[in-house]
């Protein structure tokens, strides 16, 4: 409903800002809309596109969204993947129960019904998924009204088809992302992001750098930051991100300590490795739940070791140093 | 008979999302049709038809798309009782960002994409600021933090509307989008019903602002599709 004409405009800077993007003039402070409406030109009322309705009606959305955005998700408690069927409709074997800072890998072969599992979580499917699986958010059925509300999703996702196309400077962008979360301290929250991503990232990028020129490694180190500390979704998942050149240690750890939930789907061992349990999916169904052994612990040691010489590798290949050199330096 | 409005810029992903959520709602035994209003050329209605679903196609030339939305509209409604559809779905492509083919009683959608940049949602009017249901597009090519910077620029426009963010190639969100566009007012009468924005520019009773619906209230430059024509175009 369109606010009362008579109510005093809102002269906070984030009210103000509707009418900069609308190429209107700011109201004079302790103004009402009817007065408002009065004192802009002709030209303005009658060619503007807008009437006195309109653009109460426009502030007031302007203004809501801000509350909207501000609100935080209610913390999560913990996520249950109950069991559906699998392609050849035989019953799936195993439930599935998530808890913040956990990391669950996902193996199998293309076709196996990965990206199905990752997209039942993320439409909180109610049995009517072709697997026929149902999610609990914090043991009972979410609000059906959650599905309807792309804001009230609780999942950001990732993945190697994804690109920044926005035309920004990284710093600009990140701004951006953070006035839409409504956020108090919006130079903190992009300083933060910005040091993970770099710290991430096997080359370094600055704040200037525009979005579109950051390589595939630093562009996706910078999503995992921007995911990890800047969007309010509770579960993460993401779908091979092996050849990007991101420290992947650092970015679990980065989602471990902001106590998202993380569905990784992967071929990559060091990755598969680090998480807490890992799925295999076969014929459309959770097929096998691992826990990694003493055995597999160890294994991914060595393989944490190989990756830390092969990056030594990459980085004496982008000096032009003698590949023989950085070899005998290095540990295999 | 449940009648929808479609709209969105060209390319947004109309076409697409519409095809997968008919289908969805094709196996749940729905009869289902749809009407596309174009300018000069469209395909659609081949893919539409090739799908299994009957297609109107309007092209509306050297008018205002939009114009001839409202002009014409109340005969396609016509046409989709006659074939026996339980919903039809009015597609038009909003070309100007100026108007809107909204109607007041009828469920409206409006379907904008990722890629069109962040500064889309405030160029577009009322085809997005009256929408009852915005489809956001093409989220599986962009970051999240771009998806949610978007989707918090329609919020900024459309206080009242509901977000949903679907895949037309995968077909990911558009079970959601079928279970809502399911729920449409059904058999709501067209003639004297009035459009939700007003359509001014040139030759007809909409350009000096009539919002009416019906002949009675159709002056001026009016052109009415050729339903025979239509149904092969």
């Amino acid at each position: 409903m369109p606010e009362p004409r008579t109510a005093t405009l809102p002269d906070d800077p984030a009210s103000i800002e509707f009418f900069r993007v609308n190429g209107l003039p700011d109201p004079t402070p302790g103004m009402d809309l009817a007065a408002y409406w009065d004192s802009l030109p002709w030209q303005q009322r009658d060619l503007g596109g807008w009437t006195a309705d309109s653009l109460a009606e426009g502030l007031a959305a302007f203004v809501a969204a801000r509350h909207i955005a501000a609100r935080q998700p209610a913390a999560l408690r913990s996520l249950d993947i109950l069991p559906g069927r699998a392609k050849d409709g035989s019953p799936e074997a195993h439930t599935l129960h998530l808890v913040p800072g956990e990391v669950v890998c996902i193996v199998g072969p293309t076709g196996s019904g990965k990206s199905r599992l990752l997209a039942d979580i993320e439409c909180l499917a109610q049995g009517d998924t072709p697997s026929r699986r149902r999610v609990l958010v914090d043991g009972s059925a979410p609000d059906p009204q959650w599905r309807f509300s792309g804001e009230a999703r609780l999942v950001a996702q990732i993945t190697q088809n994804m690109n920044f196309v926005m035309d920004l400077a990284v710093a600009d962008f990140l701004h951006l992302h953070a006035e839409s979360r409504a956020l108090e301290d919006a130079d903190e929250a992009v300083r933060r992001v910005l040091d993970a991503a770099v710290a991430m990232a096997g080359e370094p990028f600055g704040a200037d750098t525009p979005l579109t020129q950051l390589s595939g490694g630093q562009s996706r180190a910078l999503m995992i930051a921007d995911a990890a500390l800047l969007s309010p979704k509770p579960v993460v998942l993401i779908d091979e991100i092996e050849n990007a050149g991101v420290d992947r240690g650092r970015a679990l750890n980065l989602f471990v300590e902001k106590g998202k939930i993380v569905l990784l789907s992967t071929h990559d061992p060091l990755l598969a490795l680090s998480g807490h349990r890992r799925l295999v999916i076969r014929n459309g169904a959770v097929a096998r739940v691992i826990e990694a052994s003493p055995a597999e612990r160890e294994c991914a040691q060595r393989l944490a070791r190989f990756d830390r010489s092969l990056a030594g590798l990459r980085e004496a290949l982008r000096r032009g140093e003698p590949l023989d050199e950085a070899w005998s330096r290095l540990r295999f | 008979m449940k009648l929808i409005t479609l709209a969105g810029p060209p390319s947004s992903g109309k076409t697409s999302v519409a095809l997968k959520v008919l289908r969805q709602l094709q196996d749940e035994g729905v009869k289902a049709g749809v009407v596309k209003f174009d300018c000069l050329a469209s395909q659609d209605g081949k893919r539409y038809r090739a799908a299994g679903f009957p297609a109107l196609t309007g092209l509306a030339g050297n008018t205002c798309p939009d114009h001839f939305f409202v002009n014409n509209i109340e005969d396609c409604a016509a046409w989709g009782r006659e074939q026996g559809l339980d919903l039809l779905v009015s597609e038009s492509a909003g070309l100007c960002n100026r108007c809107a083919p909204h109607v007041r009683s009828l469920y409206a959608c409006c379907v904008l994409d990722n890629l069109a940049g962040v500064d889309t949602p405030r160029k577009i009017g009322p085809m997005l600021k009256t929408a009852d249901l915005v489809v956001i597009t093409k989220g599986d090519i962009v970051s999240q933090a771009e998806r949610e910077v978007f989707a918090h620029r329609v919020r900024q426009v459309n206080g009242k509307a509901r977000i949903l963010f679907a895949n037309g190639i995968t077909g990911q969100g558009t079970w959601e989008v079928a279970r809502l566009w399911n729920e449409a007012p059904q058999d709501q009468e067209l003639t004297g019903g009035r459009l939700r924005f007003s359509l001014p520019s040139a030759v007809c009773s909409y350009c000096f602002g009539q919002t009416r619906i019906g002949r009675d209230y159709q002056r001026g430059v009016i052109r009415r599709m050729d339903m025979e024509a239509a149904e092969r175009a």
